[in-house]
């Protein structure tokens, strides 16, 4: 398991591996905002939780179509579903991987985005909390859409329709933290809900996803 | 060890392909796969590797055992050889890519990117992926397929060598080994197309 989370890394630095795709659409969209809605600091400061929640969520969507696809193009999703490690643990292994590349750079790069967008002080910690809780259920739902789609020739679209309704609650709740983070009010209720989906996607998904692999293989 | 077939009927896409399957592979033994385009050797070896399953029948003895060979190598472009054979050896648990890079040749080869390799050098590789399994039953897919005719002599070599150590084979080709092998063929296993009422129920 640790081999295949090296190596997915491994292909992910490398180059056309795609990391850095959803961290410069992620950059590019928040530098984008001031100058669509105008530059007055207020009205940024009230958007900038909302926007850097959306622009985490479209970044991580963008690397999904890749996730598996891949791997099945070049035959080696057959030969690991023949391999001694449980489909399972190969897909949550892939969503860990795609976190890691994905996900984790995203909440590294919010605090110095939430600058641009003058987010008040006292979001920094919540925003950087709400996306650590929120984006691994981005990654784990994300797999679980790659595992229905894999297969089909240019699946993307219908892979943003499958997994855009699934990223919802956690978009409501994770960017729910960060605007109370924000403005300072009680937000232990949207915390809690969201550290919910995430730990109910992680338990659950992989054996979801693992069970759509299989039937996408035969 | 042997892996026996016992009526084994398989399908493809919803159509019953094949059945009335019987045979025995026994440790030691190779069997030849034979059969014109289309009859369903891709999808019985898949069947056997456990990728997709049988409508009626049993398989027995290969649970955990078979290394399956498609027609794609299942390499990494941007890994090189020995990353991508490495990556196999963990998978697998085995301990060691240096016979597998010594059987096909590849020493050479070994710290190229996989991506930059010829389609016959490819097709080394992934055959080598079969070593570095350390499975006792191969199923294989087309295996020499691009390869030239020292390669074909290599892989030969490779396949006498594992029924030597009590492995066995399954090849789908349509080429001469030179391997004393019986050959199957199922040709004569065709059932006539028609659509298969619950799929999904044959398959949970």
């Amino acid at each position: 398991m640790i081999a295949l989370l090296l190596r997915d890394l491994k292909l992910a630095f490398r180059a056309g591996g795609g990391f850095g795709l959803g961290l410069a659409f992620f950059l590019i969209v928040t530098v984008l905002v001031p100058f669509s809605v105008g530059p007055q600091s207020s009205l940024l400061s009230i958007i900038a939780p909302g926007v850097l929640w959306l622009g985490a969520l479209l970044a991580c969507l963008l690397s999904l179509d890749r996730l598996l696809a891949l791997d099945w193009e070049d035959g080696s999703l057959d030969l690991l579903a023949t391999a001694p490690l449980p489909l399972e643990a190969v897909v949550a292994v892939k969503s860990l991987a795609h976190w890691l590349t994905t996900g984790l750079p995203l909440v590294l790069v919010a605090p110095l985005l939430g600058v641009m967008l003058n987010l008040p002080e006292t979001g920094f910690t919540w925003l950087v909390v709400s996306l650590l809780i929120g984006t691994p259920a981005l990654s784990v739902i994300g797999t679980f859409g790659a595992a229905i789609t894999v297969g089909l020739k240019r699946g993307g679209l219908l892979l943003s329709l499958l997994v855009l309704p699934l990223y919802v609650p956690t978009l409501i709740f994770g960017a729910e933290v960060a605007r109370r983070g924000a403005t300072g009010t009680e937000l232990e209720t949207p915390l809690l809900l969201l550290a919910g989906i995430t730990t109910a996607t992680i338990a659950l998904l992989p054996f979801a996803s693992a069970a759509v692999l299989k039937i996408n293989l035969r | 060890m042997t892996l026996t077939v016992t009526d084994l009927a398989i399908a493809r896409g919803g159509l019953a392909l094949l059945e009335r399957l019987n045979f025995v592979l026994e440790p030691g033994k190779a069997l030849i796969l034979r059969g014109p385009n289309g009859i369903g050797k891709t999808t019985l070896l898949r069947t056997l590797a456990g990728l997709q399953a049988p409508l009626a029948g049993q398989i027995q003895g290969a649970e955990d055992r078979i290394a399956y060979a498609a027609h794609a190598d299942g390499l990494k472009p941007t890994l090189t050889v020995a990353e991508n054979l490495s990556f196999w050896m963990s998978v697998f648990g085995t301990h060691s890519i240096q016979p597998a890079l010594d059987r096909y040749d590849l020493n050479e080869l070994a710290d190229r990117q996989a991506g930059n390799l010829s389609a016959g050098q490819k097709r080394r590789a992934g055959l080598a992926r079969l070593l570095v399994t350390g499975r006792p039953i191969w199923m294989l897919d087309e295996p020499t397929v691009s390869l030239d005719r020292n390669a074909v002599t290599m892989f030969a070599e490779a396949v006498e060598d594992h029924l030597k150590y009590g492995g066995s084979a399954l090849i789908a080709t349509h080429i001469d080994l030179g391997l004393e092998a019986k050959v199957l063929d199922i040709s004569s296993n065709k059932v006539k197309p028609r659509p298969i009422e619950d799929f999904d129920g044959a398959f949970l």
